[in-house]
């Protein structure tokens, strides 16, 4: 059997450990049917890992497996391992077999000894599960006892012996504490393995980072370096970074930014899928906006991640309850979810960790980190913007919405940029300030930029009530932006002006009808005089004519009378037409004035 | 109980009791095969005839050693009389042996 595997070998063909991350550095999982070493310091996960591959083919790949624990009790890994969601007392009834080896401490040793019983028991086993995995978790333990170098690599053959004929995929687990104390066989059972894996533990700055590093993978690519680690509800997560495929994509969907005001200065809101970035000083209501936002998102009916640094998210939900955002039925519901870290007591990493577990868990379409800022105060500064750097790419890989805000101290939106350094790969960064005059402070609210979309370049003044978050105008009078009181006051003196222009203008309209009232009734007073004259004028020339023709008549009649040659030379016709008309005259002059003339 | 060894070491009193053992081993493994030879030695001189010896072959027998909780060979376990005691490895040291099986240090030359 031996002779077989190494004169024969097979290509190599690997099993997912299904740990999220792990499974992307080592390009698939550990090599199948071969035997893979976990060394590091105490603590650092190296169970938990053998463990969750166990339970985690178990499960998924329905393959029995056996542990067998040097180190602990079976009760004790149980109660170890109760925190993760893996049901093990279930899982030990069917397709998981634990072997307790410790040894009793009542137990005397003489002489040396040997693993075979051990193999022979496990070689049962194996046959009565149908096992394909197998876990030796603390050799160290069992290898101390021999108290000799020469037997514990004579053991150790012993054991790669029995793993190469056996088509187990095992994993060994051995403590090893730091480079300066590593055993010479430890260097040996590097040897033997196929894949050996490095976990590792140090405080930086007081914050414990777990690490983990593939050393070794014959016949194999991997990703090289140190990866974070964290623990989170199902187990060991790895930080591995995203694919670059992710960044393909943009979507033109806009998606409202949680309330009317903020999405018309942003063009109709944010696009889907992109980062917007908050920035501002305490209290300029980030937090708010960013719960808005939220809100909205949940009232469209898509599921929301949000996730709070340093506050807990009832007391958060409490905080908005009193702005008008209700967050309750959301939370009940499921379609939200709140996550809580404090980062005192976790580094960057492990909460980017347990972010990229949550994403992957609830699946949200929007999410709202508040604030990022509070990664920079555990840890290094360097790691927590790279922390936010992968933050940020993570969610986009996801196509998630998010609104992240970030705390700047001082006005300055500059600030940002030098502290977390995310206003650069955000899309839209929307910075509030405060604006302090006629002894208040007014929140502002600006854009300073978002990608792909025209904005408004106006500073509007964020006004909170309990019916939530609303931007109004700002009063911009003699080149100052007015807010708050002021606004107010310019506002109702603006008023007080129009009132007053208002009743200046109806005095005028009165005063001048007036005036066209007296105008017209004196042009019909005129009118009447003016029919009056006009009257009397033509009775006078009407009198004038009669007057005149009367005198004629008379001189005629003189000089008829007298029968001067005057007389004979008059025309006949001409005397009698004059004799009409001055009959007509005598008898109608009165009745008739006008006709006459 | 250690007043009555430290009696039966002062008088170098027989022991009448039988002692029980079982002794897990691993087919032809050395260390397994010594372990034989050097238990058999031990009886031999201290116990006479008052032992009785189980031999079992972890290989032949893994539930047997399962049931037992033998996880290492050769392993040599007292049954009787109480207490019950467990000794690993090769048997080499029979002074840590004969401490197991509560026999009187003093009977050692």
């Amino acid at each position: 059997m031996t002779a077989k595997k190494s004169a024969n070998p097979r290509p190599l063909s690997k099993v997912a450990t299904g740990i999220h991350g792990f499974d992307e550095i080592s390009r698939g999982g550990l090599p199948r049917n071969r035997t893979s070493l976990v060394v590091g310091a105490a603590g650092t996960g190296k169970t938990v890992f053998a463990l969750q591959t166990l339970v985690n083919a178990a499960r998924r790949g329905r393959q029995p497996g056996i542990f067998v624990a040097f180190e602990e009790g079976t009760r004790a890994i149980f109660a170890n391992a109760a925190t993760f969601g893996w049901n093990l007392p279930a899982l030990a009834k069917s397709a998981l077999f634990f072997l307790d080896a410790r040894l009793s401490p009542t137990v005397v040793q003489s002489g040396e000894f040997e693993l075979g019983g051990m193999l022979a028991i496990l070689e049962a086993k194996k046959r009565e599960l149908g096992a394909a995995w197998i876990v030796f978790d603390g050799i160290d333990v069992l290898l101390a006892l021999l108290q000799n170098p020469s037997a514990e690599i004579r053991q150790i053959h012993g054991l790669r012996d029995w793993l190469a004929h056996t088509d187990l995929t095992a994993i060994i687990t051995a403590k090893m504490e730091g480079d300066t104390a590593t055993p010479a066989n430890y260097g040996f059972m590097q040897f033997m393995a196929d894949c050996v894996i490095r976990f590792d533990r140090r405080l930086e700055q007081g914050i414990a980072l777990r690490r983990l590093e593939i050393t070794k993978y014959r016949g194999s690519d991997f990703s090289p370096g140190e990866f974070p680690l964290s623990f989170g509800p199902q187990g060991i997560e790895v930080a591995a970074p995203g694919s670059a495929a992710a960044l393909l994509g943009a979507s033109s969907e806009r998606v409202s930014s949680g309330f009317g005001g903020l999405d018309s200065m942003l063009g109709g809101g944010v696009f889907r899928g992109t980062t917007t970035l908050i920035t501002g000083a305490p209290g300029t209501s980030k937090t708010t906006l960013a719960g808005k936002f939220a809100e909205s998102a949940c009232r469209r009916g898509e599921r929301t991640l949000f996730v709070s640094f340093d506050e807990g998210g009832e007391r958060i939900r409490r905080n908005l309850t009193s702005v008008g955002i209700h967050l309750d039925a959301y939370l009940k519901s499921g379609l939200l979810r709140m996550y809580s870290g404090r980062t005192d007591a976790i580094n960057p990493e492990e909460h980017l960790i347990r972010i990229a577990a949550l994403l992957l868990e609830h699946q949200p379409r929007c999410m709202v980190i508040d604030p990022l800022s509070a990664l920079a105060k555990s840890g290094a500064l360097g790691s927590a913007r790279a922390v936010g750097n992968r933050l940020i790419y993570q969610v986009r890989d996801h196509h998630v919405t998010a609104f992240i805000t970030s705390l700047v101290e001082g006005d300055d939106p500059q600030a940002e940029t030098t502290e977390m350094q995310i206003s650069t790969i955000a899309d839209t960064w929307i910075h509030l300030s405060y604006l302090v005059r006629g002894g208040e402070r007014n929140r502002a609210l600006t854009i300073v930029k978002s990608r792909g979309t025209r904005h408004s370049n106006q500073v509007r003044e964020l006004v909170l009530s309990a019916a939530g978050p609303a931007l109004t105008e700002v009063y911009s009078s003699g080149g100052e932006v007015l807010m708050g009181t002021l606004r107010w006051e310019k506002e109702a003196e603006e008023r007080a002006r129009k009132l007053q222009r208002h009743a200046e203008f109806t005095q005028k309209r009165r005063e001048l009808r007036f005036a066209e009232a007296d105008i017209t009734a004196r042009i019909a007073a005129l009118q009447v005089d003016l029919d009056r004259a006009r009257g009397e004028l033509a009775r006078y020339s009407s009198e004038d004519d009669a007057r005149q023709a009367s005198s004629k008549e008379r001189k005629n009649k003189v000089l008829r009378m007298r029968g001067s040659d005057g007389a004979a030379a008059a025309v006949p016709g001409k005397r009698r037409g004059a004799r009409i008309s001055a009959k007509s005259r005598k008898h109608n002059g009165d009745q008739e004035p006008r006709r006459g003339s | 109980m250690a007043r009555k060894r430290t009696k039966a070491g002062l008088t170098g009193a027989p022991v009448t009791t039988v002692v029980v053992m079982r002794l897990y081993i691993a087919g032809t493994a050395p260390n397994s095969v010594k372990a034989i030879a050097n238990l058999q030695a031990i009886c031999g001189r201290y116990l006479k005839d008052s032992y009785k010896l189980e031999i079992i072959d972890v290989c032949e027998h893994p539930r047997r050693a399962l049931a037992d909780g033998v996880l290492v060979t050769p392993s040599l376990a007292k049954v009787s009389p109480a207490p019950a005691s467990n000794v690993i490895g090769n048997l080499s040291d029979t002074g840590s042996v004969l401490a197991a099986l509560g026999l009187p240090a003093g009977a050692i030359e």
